[in-house]
């Protein structure tokens, strides 16, 4: 973590010290603040978003953990919990396949961090909720299905 | 704007367990307002960094596929009770909150 970072994220002008930082060329456009680009959130397919992500191709593996509900009575919060036991996690993904941006969260872990990340997320409709894991420069996935009664985002 | 973030951090092993409760309306854009039937404009929380006693741990890109008022749960290996955990978060307005909290 660099010095200028850090003035970055304290700068009480928000997204116009960013814009500043950027324009002036002292951090990178496609990675202002984090690992994954923002094009890969908007992706509207899970290919697309791997993509996006430079992160095709995946390999399936076993040492990937989701904990999530079978059945999400409401949409608009489903608990996903991912372990990833993979030594060297470095990245946790987390995508909802059929969302219309199935690209939800993604996690760069650092220092000590472990490779596991709770969060809640949205779905808006039954689909597999997918966790993508970067460690030592290679992606694995595993992916879990959730049945969701209500979907969370539309109106 | 910027409502208060919560933190709890407690030490189970050498690993210190992180829960984060961040208040934000996390807005997709594509929810419809039931009463006008206008698009509610996106509002949600881009991006989410924490450190530990000034040291990086997690950075997080986030979108509105994230739940209302987001949680955030992560481990972190190596800390003690008594260190700092500070959490930033930035949002697509450009509106951010910051929090600390001590692992105990």
């Amino acid at each position: 973590m660099n010095a200028l970072r850090r003035n970055v994220l304290k700068g009480a002008a928000g997204a116009g010290t960013v814009a500043v930082a950027v324009a002036a060329g002292l951090l990178k456009p496609t990675q202002a603040l984090a690992g994954v680009p923002r094009s890969a959130f908007e992706a509207k397919s899970v290919g697309d978003a791997l993509k996006n992500m430079g992160a095709s191709g995946p390999i399936d593996s076993k040492d990937i953990t989701i904990k999530a509900p079978d059945i999400a009575e409401n949409g608009a919060v489903v608990p996903v919990e991912v372990t990833s036991g993979i030594a060297g996690t470095s990245a946790i993904a987390i995508m909802a396949e059929k969302n219309a941006t199935p690209l939800v969260a993604d996690f760069s872990l650092k220092g000590g961090a472990e490779g596991y990340i709770s969060t809640r997320i949205k779905m808006g409709q039954t689909s597999l909720v997918r966790a993508v894991v970067t460690a030592g420069g290679k992606t694995y996935t595993a992916a879990k299905e959730v049945k969701v009664t209500i979907g969370g985002c539309g109106g | 704007m910027a409502e208060p973030m919560r933190i709890r951090a407690t030490m189970a092993g050498d690993v210190a367990d992180v829960k984060v409760l961040m208040n934000h309306p996390m807005e997709t854009g594509l929810r419809k307002d039931a009463k006008t039937g206008q698009l509610v404009p996106a509002h949600y929380i881009t991006d989410v960094t924490a450190t530990v006693n000034g040291a990086s741990v997690l950075e997080a890109g986030l979108s509105g596929g994230i739940s209302k008022n987001p949680y955030l749960g992560f481990k972190v290996k190596g800390p003690k009770a008594g260190d700092k955990v500070v959490v930033n978060w930035t949002d697509n307005k450009g509106d951010k909150n910051s929090a600390e909290a001590t692992i105990g």
